[in-house]
């Protein structure tokens, strides 16, 4: 039961987080009679799925995805210790590359280190989607609000079947 | 990622939604809604994604949370539920 916890609840906290944000908003969007509330819901469902990718990403002591060669000592002396056994090759062969401890010029930095941005750009998108279509939802709402006087579902719904529409 | 943090973001932000769908008046759920959109945008900063942040500060708290309250004062502030 311990090892469980730890290693299902503890380790992927975000993942469990991310179950209950989606089915709060599922719920919403099934179960509440307001439109706006059910676009509240729609809203934390996009969000629940963005939680999902970015925790993809997400590495154990990783900093954020930036490349900084003059001003994080971290990530310098974590990259001059990954490029130590070149260098230690370097030297047996007596190349001109030895004695270099910055990593100024050289090939790639350690992506290690870093948090993977490939989840962070995809989901940029998928951020600017949702509030494209929360402003297209929130405009429909008023234009339905404008023909029935009304944002319930249900008094919508009886507007409706009734017939009595005045246009 | 700091798991401590991580954890008292992610409660607030269960309790933020709930509280956003069950207020009756619709201009405070905007605007737990937009406390919402903030917490999250935190979270992203700490799970390393700041340009995800930025735009969730810019785009997804600030621009949904003005447009939800503008339909909110061009229609009604009471909610059935």
């Amino acid at each position: 039961m311990a090892e469980f916890f730890q290693q299902s609840f503890h380790a992927h906290f975000n993942f469990w987080i991310y179950v209950i944000l989606m089915m709060i908003g599922l719920w919403a969007l099934i179960a509440k009679n307001n439109l706006i509330k059910k676009l509240i819901g729609m809203s934390i469902f996009q969000t629940a799925i963005i939680l999902f990718y970015v925790s993809l990403g997400v590495k154990a002591g990783a900093t954020i995805p930036i490349l900084d060669p003059y001003g994080n000592k971290e990530q310098a002396a974590a990259y001059a210790e990954e490029s130590d056994p070149a260098k230690g090759k370097n030297e047996k062969k007596g190349t001109e590359e030895k004695g270099d401890s910055s990593y100024v010029g050289k090939k790639s930095p350690n992506p290690d280190i870093m948090a993977n941005p490939l989840p962070h750009v995809l989901m940029l998108t998928a951020i600017v989607v949702g509030v494209a279509t929360l402003g297209v939802a929130l405009s429909i709402a008023q234009m339905i609000f404008k023909e029935f006087g009304s944002l319930e579902e249900d008094e919508i719904l009886e507007i409706v079947k009734g017939g009595n529409v005045d246009d | 990622m700091i798991f401590a943090f991580d954890i008292v973001i992610l409660v607030f932000l269960v309790i933020a939604a709930i509280i956003a769908l069950s207020v009756k008046d619709l201009l405070s759920a905007s605007m737990i809604f937009g406390i919402y959109g903030f917490l999250i945008c935190l979270l992203w900063a700490e799970m390393g994604a700041v340009d995800v942040a930025f735009t969730e500060a810019a785009v997804g708290a600030g621009i949904s949370a003005v447009l939800m309250i503008a339909t909110v004062f061009n229609t009604k502030r009471k909610s059935s539920d």
